[in-house]
């Protein structure tokens, strides 16, 4: 499959980025949505695919967002959002939960990240800046055992720098895991002998060439 | 060998102050803590340990603390020496953050899932365990590190407390708890890795009234319960 360029178009939305990710998780995965920017991927499921998720804080089959009198302060999501219960779930404590994790039992994971190297690192969880304070989570457990680590982010900082780098620059999360990035310009394969490009919005594959720190390769 | 103790009444606080008088806490003890932000997070028996006064402690727990109440309140108080966590830093985390910053507090950061393990490790009497997690990372460094089927690992110390604060939502009067929802997080590993496990229950239900089949924590690991319920009618108190 070649590259496809929607140039017709710009960039991508927040909530058009949620269903393209949403898109290419398969039917009947189970699957783990990061804190932030991945939780949205949620709402685009398609009705019927079988896919089941899970929070880190215990639980499979988790549904919506919860709101008004079905608000229960047991029942929250990773983010500590209050969230709803599927016919079907089921609850365990967090070994158990981070056992399924490292196990390889988790099928998909989508993860925010500050930067994604072209072999497939990450890093998500601390700038190293002096006065920040570290919080890692289940960020490293997440990024080194679900089988396909799928990353969303903006492809570039505010700074106008890369976020698709060589090499990070900051504290690793995990080493060569992530196996494809979604951003609002273009999806990349990461982590094999060369990177990518899948799928653009607004931009080519010869553009976006210009632009980022590594070389591209547009889809065979 | 010790049987379950329960202590309720209409004073919860004092029935939760017998229950840390009882659990031998002391000064510089490591205490683990259940809960999930809010979630599981025994409120009561943390406002009961800010009473006992105990200090220099170590805290293990998956955050450090929300608002103003509880962990947070603890943190405020001075007792604690250092917190060993998975994520300190949440919007609301504003009492740790200044500690930390001031340089007044340790931290230990831990991934959630290694901080679980760890624990489990003590509780099921095992001397550690060779993890994947954070392998190549920050908090992997000075680690001794096994490769195992071709893949690099690093050792995981088991993590022990003196005394383990968890929530549950129902107890029998032998200490067999049951959870809700996910509020069951940390409680059950927390319960096997401490010396002494106290638990705060909504209820305390005779024996026989809770499911054999669907009890999560044995009676084995609890210590000490603390009855929040309004009427603890048929429960003796014996705090």
């Amino acid at each position: 499959m070649s590259t496809v360029e929607h140039v017709e178009r710009g960039p991508l939305s927040r909530t058009e980025m949620a269903a393209i990710v949403a898109r290419d998780i398969p039917d009947g995965s189970f699957v783990n949505l990061g804190i932030g920017q991945p939780t949205s991927v949620a709402a685009h499921l398609r009705p019927g695919s079988g896919i089941t998720l899970h929070t880190e804080n215990g639980m499979l089959g988790m549904g919506p967002e919860a709101h008004g009198d079905d608000v229960d302060p047991d029942l929250t999501n990773a983010g500590k959002v209050p969230v709803t219960e599927l016919p079907g779930a089921a609850y365990f404590h967090q070994a158990d939960s981070f056992a399924m994790m490292r196990g390889g039992h988790l099928d998909v994971c989508v993860l925010g990240a500050f930067q994604v190297s072209a072999g497939g690192d990450i890093a998500n969880w601390h700038t190293g800046a002096p006065d920040a304070i570290p919080a890692v989570g289940g960020a490293m457990d997440l990024a080194g055992g679900a089988k396909d680590v799928l990353v969303m982010m903006n492809l570039f900082a505010k700074d106008g720098s890369a976020k698709l780098v060589p090499t990070c620059t900051y504290p690793l999360t995990g080493v060569g895991c992530v196996s494809r990035v979604y951003t609002e310009v273009a999806i990349f394969d990461v982590g094999g002998p060369e990177v990518v490009v899948l799928e653009t919005w607004g931009t080519t594959v010869a553009e976006l060439a210009t632009r980022l720190p590594v070389p591209l390769h547009p889809a065979d | 060998m010790s049987r379950t103790r329960v202590h309720a009444g209409p004073d919860r606080a004092a029935a939760a102050d017998a229950a840390l008088a009882a659990a031998g806490i002391e000064t510089g003890s490591t205490i683990l803590v259940g809960g999930f932000g809010m979630a599981g997070m025994p409120v009561v028996l943390v406002d009961a340990l800010i009473r006992h006064g105990a200090d220099d402690l170590t805290v293990v727990s998956n955050n450090a603390g929300n608002g103003d109440t509880g962990l947070a309140a603890l943190l405020a108080a001075g007792r604690v020496r250092k917190v060993v966590c998975s994520f300190p830093r949440q919007a609301d985390s504003w009492v740790f953050d200044g500690l930390y910053r001031a340089g007044r507090i340790e931290l230990e950061v831990v991934p959630q899932g290694t901080l679980a393990e760890r624990m489990r490790a003590a509780g099921a009497g095992l001397g550690g365990f060779y993890c994947p997690t954070g392998v190549g990372t920050l908090l992997a460094e000075g680690k001794e590190t096994r490769v195992i089927e071709g893949r690099e690992h690093v050792l995981e110390l088991p993590l022990r407390g003196d005394v383990a604060l968890i929530g549950a939502h129902r107890a029998d009067r032998f200490g067999n708890l049951v959870y809700r929802r996910t509020a069951r997080n940390f409680g059950p590993v927390m319960a096997t890795a401490a010396a002494v496990t106290v638990v705060q229950v909504d209820e305390v239900v005779e024996p026989g009234e809770l499911d054999p089949e669907a009890v999560v924590t044995p009676s084995i690991y609890v210590d000490h319960v603390v009855d929040l319920s309004e009427n603890p009618a048929g429960v003796e108190s014996r705090a």
